[in-house]
C-alpha cells in the first residue's frame, strides 16, 4: 500500500519515527500530530489512539476530519473486538490477515469505504464462511475449526493510512 | 524495535501453551510461524534478531524454491516472509512467489497472496505487471469475494500504464447488482482518477450515476470523487450544489436508515464530506452560498454537543460557514461554536478550536479577542502540538504592533523544541535579513541563548551555536552582515569555552583575529570582536594572539576603536597583572606611542555632529575641569608615564570615579562655558567641544542624545568585558556584590530595555553590573542617577519618564526658592531640572552642593535616607486625613537639616493631591519665609497650618484658590507677581487615581491589543487569613491603587493606568498566576516602558509588605 515510491529503509524509518513521536506523548495531550517531512509534509497529520499497550495510528492528509478519523479508529477497534471476541494484542499478531481484511472493508485504497460496524462485520463474515468451507474441503472435518484459525496467517497488524496519498504507515509492530 | 516486540510477546510462551490445551482458535505451537514468533520473544539483542531472521529467510528461500511446496504451505511461508519484512529485513526473493500465490491459489490463498503483494510491492514495481492478468481474471470471476479482492488490490496499487486493460471491466462493475461491488468499483475508479486523470475522463457521467445511486453507501463512495473534482475545479460542478444540499438536508433530517447512525448521529462521516464539498462550492460565490445557508444552519442547530463526532461535524460546519460567502447571522453562530471548542477542557477539542480560530482570524482578527486568555494559556501548554497551533494562530494575527512580542514567543518556542533547527534558522535569518532587520531580533536571540539555567540542553544549544559560528567564520565571511558578525563575536566570546576540550584553543581566537583583519568589518563590529577576544584571553595561549592584534589594531584611526582597545587593555592590565607585567608594560608603551600622535586633538571629525547638536538646541560644551579630574584618575591607575592625554578614553572606563569639590562647583551651572576655562588647561588639553554631552563623570552619557547621530555603541562595549562570564579575578577591589536593592532596581530598569534600545545587545545583567561596578566609589545616589538618567532622559518622549513617581520639586529658571532671611547666609533649596532637557550635570551638582540633600528621583528608590522620621501625619488637613495616602517622603533638606521638604501623595477620588511639607527642624523660629512655587502643570493652592516651627503646605490639582497664610511665627508670601504660583511636578506620576475600571471582557480585548509585555516572577505575600494571591493583589491594590479586575482560582487580572503626562490615561494590564511559591506576573501595555516601571513598583511594594 505504499503508493509513493519508498524503499524498505524509509518505511522502517517512518515506523520508527512515528513510534518515537507517538509513544512519547502523555495521556493528557491531544491525539493529533502534525507531520514531518517523512510522512509527506505538514499537510499530513498523524492521528492516533491509545488502547492499553496498542497505538493505532492513522496518517491522513488535509482532506480528512481529525475527529472523524478519531472515531473511525474507534469503529475499527470495536469491529476488531466483535470479530475476535475480546480482542487482545495476540489476536492481532496471529491473525493479521483478518485485521487487514477488516481494515480493507473500512478503508480501501486510502478512502473511507464503510463506517458502519455491522456492514463491515457482514462482509468479513461472508469471507470467513468461504474460508470455512474451503477449510472443510481441505482439512479433516474434526480439525476444521482450529485449522481455520491455524491457517490464518498470523502477522502483526499494520497501521493504515487514510487519505489521498494512501501512505500506509505500518507501525503497530513497533508499538508493541 | 525488537525490544518492543519482545516486550509484548514476552507473555507469549505461557499463552501458547494454554492454547495448545484449549485448542481454541489460537495458533498451534507446532506451526512454523508459532516457532518464529516464539523465537523472537526469546531474543535478547538486536544482533540475535538479525541472526534469527537471516536463518529464517534462508529457510523460506529454500522452501519457496522447492517444487514440492504446496500452495497451502506457500501461504504460511508468505506470512513468515511478511513478518521478516515487517521487522525490516528484505525478503525480495519471495515477491514473485506472492504473485504466484495470488494467481494460482484458492480464494483463501489468493487473499494472502494479494495481501503479501500489497505489502511487499509499491506502485512502480515491475512485478505488478505480472499481477494484471490475475486481477483481470478475478474481476470477471463469478465469486463475489474474488471480485472484491481484486477491486481492493486495484485500489491499493496498480500500474498506471495498465489501467486501460482493466478499466472496462471495472466500469462494468458500476452497474453490478451488489452494492458492495459498486462501492468498491467507485473507489477503484477514484484511484484511477488520482493516478491517471485522463484515463477516466469519459466516465464522468457514470460518477454522476453513482452519486444518485439508490444505495447511500455507493453515494458516499462517489463523494470521494466529487470532493476531489470540485476541489480542483469548483466552477464545473456548481450545478451539483442543489443535489449536495438536498443530500445533506436528508441526512441531517434523519432520512437515512438507522444503520447509518453512529452514536445516534446520522452518517456523520457523510455529513463531514458533504460540508467540505459545500465549502468548495460556495467559496466566493454568493449565489451558490445562498442555497446552502439554510442547511448549514440546520446542521449547526442539530449538532448537539454530546459526542466527539458531533464536534467533528460542527468543526466542519464552522469552517464551511467561514469559507462560503459570509452571512452575518451564521457567522455569529459559528463564532459561538468556536467558543465551545476553545473553552472545552478536552484537549482535542481545544486543538481544533485553535485550528478553527486560526482559520477564521484570517477573515476577522477580532474573533480571537474573546479567547485571548485561553490562547495565552495554550502558549504555555505542555503539549507541543497545542503550542505550535497557538503560534500559528498568533502568526495570523500578527500586526505591526505586536510583531515583536509574537516573534519573541516564536523564538522561545523554537529554542525549546528544536535546538539545532533553531540555530540554523537564526543563522539564515541573520545572513539574509542582515543589517536591515530590527535590532530586537539579535537582542532577543542573544537573550534566549544566554537565558536559562545552565543545564545540559542550554549548553548543547550554546555549543551548537559556537560550532556553527566557527564553521561559518572558517568560510567566507565577507558576505555576512555586520550585525550577524556581532552576534557571532558575542557568542564566541561568551561560550567558546564550551568547546575547548575538543579543539585547538587558539582557533577561535585566530578566527576572530582574521575577522579583525578584514577590510569589510566595520568599526563597530571590530569592537565586538575585540570584546570577544578580551573575554577569551583569560588563558595565556589566547593572550599572545590577542597582544599581536592589539599591537596592530590600536593604530586604528577611529577614536571609538581606540577607546575599545584601551578599555581592553585596562582589563588585561587587571587580569594579567601578576604574570605578564613586562609584556603589558611594553605593549602599553608601544600603544601609547602610536596612539598619541594620532589623536586628532581638535576632534575635527566631531564638528559636524557638534554643529548639528547645537542646532538642535543642545547646550554648548563646557567644564574642562572634568578632564582635569580624569587625569587624577589616571594616576590612580599608575599610568602617569603616558597619562598626559586621552582623558576621553579613560573616562569611559571611569574605574575610580571620584568627585572633587572644585569639579562640583565648576560644573554646576548651566551657564558655564568652555572658553572661560580653557586657558587653565594648558595647551595639552584637548578641545572637546560638544563632547561634554557624550561623557559625564559617571561615564558615558551619550544616550541622552538622539541615538542616531552619536556613536552610541560605546556604551555597550564595556559591558561584555565586565560581564560575569569574564574571569572573576578582575578588579578584586570593586564591589562584586551590589546590594539587593540596586540589583532589583537595575533589573527593573533594564529589563525591557532591549525592546526599544538598540544599545542593549549584550545581556542585560552584564550592563547593570558594569554600571554598578564603575560607580562603586561614587555615592549611592550617584549610582542610581548614573544608572537611569541616561536611560530615562533618553526616553523622555515616552511615558516612562512620567511613570516614575519621582518627585522633583522644581521650577523653571530656578524658582521654588525658599528664602529664610533669618539665617545669616541665604540658603537655597534650589532644584533645577531643565525640564526634560537631558542635562544631567546641572541637577547632580546641585544636589551635591546641598550635601545629603537630594532630589528624589525614581520614586525615591534612590538611597536617600530620610534625615529623621517626620511626625507629619498630624498636620494633614482635615479634609484629606481620611484618604489613602503614601508614606511621607523627605525630599530634601539643607545642610544642617534645619529646613526640610517632604511630601506625600493623597489619593482623592477625582485627583491626586501632592502634599509638600516644609518643616523647620531648628529650635529657632522662622520669622519670614518667601515661598515661590512654580509649576507648569499643576495648579497650586496653599494651606498653612503653622504650628510652631513646622510649616506644612500642600498643593494639588485643584485650581488656585485659597491661600491661608500668616501665622504668628511665619509669614509666607506667595510671590505671585512673578508668576502664577505653581509647583512643577515634572515627573510625579502615579498609576492609580482613579483606578482603571474595566470588565473582564474588556480586559480580554485590551490584552490582545497591547503589544508590549513583560513577564516576571514576584514574591507572594502570605497572610494567615487570606489566599496568597488575594493577599498579594490586595497589597498591590493598597499600595499602588491598582484595580483588581477578577480573581479566578490561582489567577488574577489587574488593571491600572497612567495618571498623567504624555502617556496619560494609558493602561497597563497585569495577569497574575500563582506558580509554586511565586507570583508569575505578565504585564502588558501599549506603552513600551510602562510594564517595566510598573513591575518595579510592584516589586517594591511587595518587598515593603
Amino acid at each position: 500500500m505504499w503508493t509513493l515510491e519508498r524503499n524498505e529503509d524509509t518505511e522502517q524509518q517512518i515506523i520508527r519515527e512515528t513510534f518515537h513521536l507517538v509513544s512519547k506523548r502523555d495521556e493528557n495531550v491531544c491525539n493529533f500530530l502534525e507531520g514531518g517531512m517523512l510522512i509527506g509534509g505538514s499537510e499530513n497529520r498523524l492521528i492516533y489512539r491509545h488502547y492499553a499497550t496498542l497505538y493505532f495510528v492513522f496518517c491522513v492528509d488535509s482532506s480528512e476530519s481529525e475527529l472523524g478519523i478519531l472515531d473511525l479508529i474507534q469503529v475499527f477497534v470495536e469491529t476488531l473486538d466483535k470479530c475476535f471476541e475480546n480482542v487482545c494484542e495476540l489476536d492481532l499478531i496471529f491473525h493479521v490477515d483478518k485485521v487487514h481484511n477488516i481494515l480493507a472493508e473500512m478503508v480501501m485504497g486510502g478512502m473511507v469505504l464503510e463506517t458502519n460496524m455491522n456492514e463491515i462485520i457482514i462482509q468479513v463474515d461472508a469471507q470467513n464462511k468461504m474460508e470455512k468451507s474451503e477449510a472443510g474441503i481441505a482439512g479433516a472435518p474434526a480439525r476444521a475449526v482450529s485449522a481455520v484459525k491455524n491457517m490464518n496467517l498470523p502477522e502483526m497488524p499494520r497501521n493504515i493510512n487514510i487519505g489521498d496519498i494512501s501512505i500506509k504507515v505500518p507501525n503497530l509492530p513497533s508499538f508493541k | 524495535m525488537s525490544d518492543v516486540v519482545e516486550k509484548t510477546l514476552s507473555a507469549l510462551p505461557s499463552l501458547l501453551s494454554l492454547d495448545s490445551q484449549a485448542g481454541a482458535g489460537k495458533l498451534s505451537p507446532s506451526s512454523k510461524l508459532g516457532n518464529l514468533i516464539k523465537g523472537i520473544t526469546e531474543l535478547t539483542s538486536k544482533h540475535e534478531e538479525e541472526t534469527l531472521i537471516k536463518k529464517e529467510l534462508e529457510s523460506i528461500k529454500e522452501q519457496v524454491a522447492s517444487p514440492n511446496t504446496t500452495m497451502r504451505q506457500m501461504k504460511e511461508i508468505m506470512v513468515r516472509a511478511i513478518y521478516c519484512e515487517m521487522l525490516g529485513y528484505q525478503a525480495s526473493f519471495s515477491y514473485i512467489h506472492a504473485i504466484k500465490l495470488a494467481q494460482q491459489g484458492s480464494v483463501l490463498e489468493k487473499r494472502v497472496g494479494y495481501l503479501a503483494v500489497s505489502l511487499f510491492l509499491n506502485e512502480t514495481d515491475e512485478f505488478l505487471l505480472l499481477l494484471v492478468n490475475t486481477v483481470l481474471k478475478d474481476l470477471q470471476s463469478t465469486n463475489l469475494i474474488e471480485v472484491c479482492m481484486a477491486l481492493t488490490v486495484v485500489s491499493q496499487m496498480f500500474p498506471k500504464d495498465m489501467i486501460p486493460a482493466i478499466l472496462p471491466v471495472v466500469e462494468e462493475k458500476l452497474t453490478h447488482p451488489k452494492e458492495i461491488i459498486r462501492r468498491k468499483a467507485v473507489l477503484a475508479l477514484y484511484k484511477f482518477y488520482l493516478i491517471a486523470p485522463n484515463q477516466v475522463q469519459h466516465i464522468h457521467s457514470k460518477f454522476r450515476k453513482a452519486l444518485c445511486d439508490k444505495d447511500p453507501g455507493v453515494m458516499t463512495a462517489s463523494l470521494h470523487i466529487y470532493l476531489q473534482l470540485i476541489k480542483e475545479n469548483p466552477e464545473s460542478y456548481k450545478d451539483l450544489t442543489g443535489s449536495m444540499v438536498t443530500i445533506l438536508r436528508q441526512v441531517v433530517g434523519g432520512k437515512l436508515p438507522l444503520d447509518f447512525n453512529y452514536h445516534s448521529v446520522p452518517a456523520p462521516w457523510l455529513q463531514i464530506q458533504l460540508l467540505r464539498i459545500l465549502a468548495y462550492l460556495g467559496k466566493e460565490d454568493q449565489g451558490t452560498s445562498e442555497m446552502m445557508y439554510d442547511v448549514l444552519e440546520e446542521s449547526l442547530r442539530r449538532a448537539e454537543m454530546n459526542h466527539n463526532i458531533t464536534y467533528a461535524i460542527l468543526f466542519e460546519c464552522v469552517k464551511t460557514i467561514y469559507t462560503v460567502h459570509p452571512k452575518s447571522q451564521l457567522l455569529e453562530k459559528a463564532a459561538e461554536c468556536i467558543g465551545n471548542f476553545v473553552l472545552s477542557p478536552k484537549i482535542n477539542l481545544k486543538y481544533l478550536g485553535l485550528k478553527a480560530l486560526t482559520y477564521v482570524v484570517q477573515q476577522d482578527a477580532n474573533l480571537a479577542l474573546p479567547h485571548q486568555m485561553t490562547i495565552i494559556e495554550c502558549l504555555d501548554h505542555s503539549d507541543v502540538i497545542i503550542k505550535r497551533e497557538t503560534l500559528e494562530l498568533l502568526f495570523r494575527i500578527t500586526n505591526a504592533q505586536n510583531v515583536t512580542v509574537i516573534v519573541e514567543k516564536m523564538l522561545e518556542f523554537l529554542r525549546l523544541t528544536y535546538n539545532v533547527w533553531f540555530i540554523q534558522t537564526m543563522n539564515s535569518v541573520f545572513s539574509l535579513g542582515g543589517d536591515v532587520m530590527q535590532p530586537d531580533i539579535p537582542n532577543n536571540f542573544l537573550r534566549l541563548l544566554a537565558e536559562g539555567v545552565d543545564n545540559v540542553e542550554d549548553r548543547q544549544l550554546r555549543l551548537f551555536a559556537v560550532d556553527s559560528y566557527v564553521s561559518l567564520l572558517q568560510g567566507e565571511t565577507a558576505k555576512l552582515p555586520q550585525r550577524f558578525l556581532q552576534v557571532i563575536s558575542w557568542v564566541l566570546g561568551e561560550y567558546s569555552y564550551l568547546r575547548e576540550e575538543e579543539s585547538d584553543p587558539g582557533s577561535v581566537m585566530r578566527l576572530l583575529a582574521r575577522l579583525l583583519d578584514q577590510r569589510h568589518t566595520s568599526t563597530e563590529t571590530r569592537s565586538w570582536v575585540l570584546g570577544a577576544m578580551t573575554k577569551l584571553c583569560s588563558s595565556p595561549v589566547y593572550t599572545a594572539i590577542y597582544w599581536q592584534n592589539l599591537h596592530c589594531y590600536s593604530t586604528e584611526r577611529h577614536w571609538l576603536y581606540k577607546t575599545k582597545c584601551l578599555s581592553s587593555l585596562f582589563k588585561l592590565y587587571l587580569t594579567t597583572l601578576i604574570f605578564e607585567v613586562d609584556l603589558i608594560i611594553s605593549c602599553l608603551s608601544w600603544l601609547w606611542c602610536c596612539f598619541i600622535p594620532q589623536v586628532d586633538s581638535s576632534l575635527s571629525f566631531l564638528d559636524g555632529y557638534v554643529s548639528d547638536a547645537l542646532a538642535a538646541g543642545a547646550a554648548p560644551y563646557k567644564s574642562p575641569h572634568q578632564r582635569q579630574e580624569d587625569l587624577v584618575q589616571e594616576k590612580a591607575l599608575s599610568l602617569e608615564p603616558y597619562g598626559l592625554s586621552l582623558p576621553v578614553s579613560l573616562s569611559s572606563c571611569s574605574i575610580t570615579d571620584r568627585r572633587s569639590p572644585t569639579l562640583l562647583s565648576m560644573s554646576s551651572g548651566l551657564s558655564g562655558n568652555s572658553t572661560e576655562l580653557s586657558h587653565q588647561e594648558g595647551s595639552t588639553t584637548l578641545k572637546l567641544e560638544g563632547v561634554k554631552r557624550v561623557w559625564g563623570k559617571d561615564g558615558y552619557l551619550a544616550q541622552q542624545q538622539s541615538a542616531g547621530e552619536t556613536p552610541t555603541p560605546l556604551v555597550e562595549l564595556p559591558s561584555p568585558l565586565l560581564s560575569p562570564q569574564s574571569p572573576p579575578s578582575q578588579k578584586p577591589s570593586s564591589g562584586l556584590e551590589p546590594d539587593q536593592e540596586k540589583r532589583q532596581l537595575a533589573s527593573s530598569l533594564f529589563v525591557g530595555l532591549g525592546s526599544h534600545n538598540s544599545v542593549c545587545l549584550v545581556r542585560l545583567p552584564s550592563t547593570v553590573w558594569l554600571f554598578i561596578k564603575n560607580c562603586q566609589s561614587a555615592n549611592q545616589s550617584n549610582v542610581v542617577k548614573s544608572l537611569f538618567k541616561p536611560f530615562y532622559i533618553n526616553s523622555c518622549q515616552s511615558a516612562l519618564h512620567n511613570l516614575l513617581d519621582s518627585t522633583t520639586v522644581a521650577s523653571e529658571g530656578g524658582a521654588a526658592t525658599t528664602t529664610t532671611p533669618q539665617q545669616t547666609s541665604q540658603r537655597t533649596l534650589d532644584h533645577t531640572t531643565s525640564n526634560g532637557n537631558p542635562h544631567v550635570e546641572g541637577t547632580e551638582q546641585r544636589v551635591e552642593a546641598g550635601g545629603p540633600l537630594s532630589l528624589i528621583r525614581g520614586n525615591g528608590m534612590v538611597a536617600v535616607v530620610p534625615p529623621r522620621d517626620l511626625p507629619l501625619t498630624s498636620h494633614l488637613p482635615a479634609e484629606l486625613s481620611g484618604l489613602a495616602r503614601s508614606e511621607f517622603t523627605p525630599l530634601c533638606s539643607d545642610q544642617d537639616s534645619s529646613l526640610a521638604l517632604s511630601a506625600c501623595r493623597v489619593y482623592k477620588e477625582d485627583a491626586l493631591v501632592l502634599l509638600v511639607f516644609i518643616s523647620n527642624n531648628n529650635d529657632s523660629a522662622l520669622h519670614q519665609m518667601v515661598l515661590q512655587l512654580t509649576c507648569k502643570e499643576l495648579e497650586v493652592y496653599i494651606f498653612q497650618t503653622g504650628l510652631n516651627n513646622k510649616v506644612p503646605l500642600f498643593f494639588s490639582e485643584i485650581p488656585v484658590g485659597r491661600s491661608r497664610n500668616q501665622d504668628r511665627n511665619t509669614r509666607v508670601s506667595s510671590n505671585r507677581d512673578l508668576e502664577k504660583p505653581r509647583i512643577f511636578c515634572e515627573s510625579f506620576r502615579n498609576f492609580c487615581s482613579p483606578p482603571l475600571t474595566v470588565s473582564t471582557g474588556d480586559y480580554g480585548k485590551m490584552w490582545l491589543s497591547f503589544s508590549h509585555d513583560l513577564k516576571q516572577n514576584l514574591r507572594l505575600v502570605t497572610t494567615e487569613h487570606q489566599e496568597p494571591l488575594t493577599a498579594t493583589l490586595d497589597a498591590l491594590k493598597g499600595k499602588l491603587h491598582l484595580h483588581v479586575v477578577d480573581i479566578i482560582g490561582s489567577e488574577g487580572i489587574v488593571a491600572c493606568r497612567l495618571l498623567q503626562g504624555p502617556g496619560q490615561g494609558q493602561p497597563c494590564l497585569l495577569h497574575c498566576r500563582v506558580h509554586a511559591d511565586s507570583l508569575a506576573v505578565w504585564l502588558r501595555s501599549p506603552v513600551p516602558e510602562l510594564p517595566d516601571s510598573l513591575l518595579y513598583h510592584c516589586q517594591k511594594a511587595l518587598t515593603e509588605t
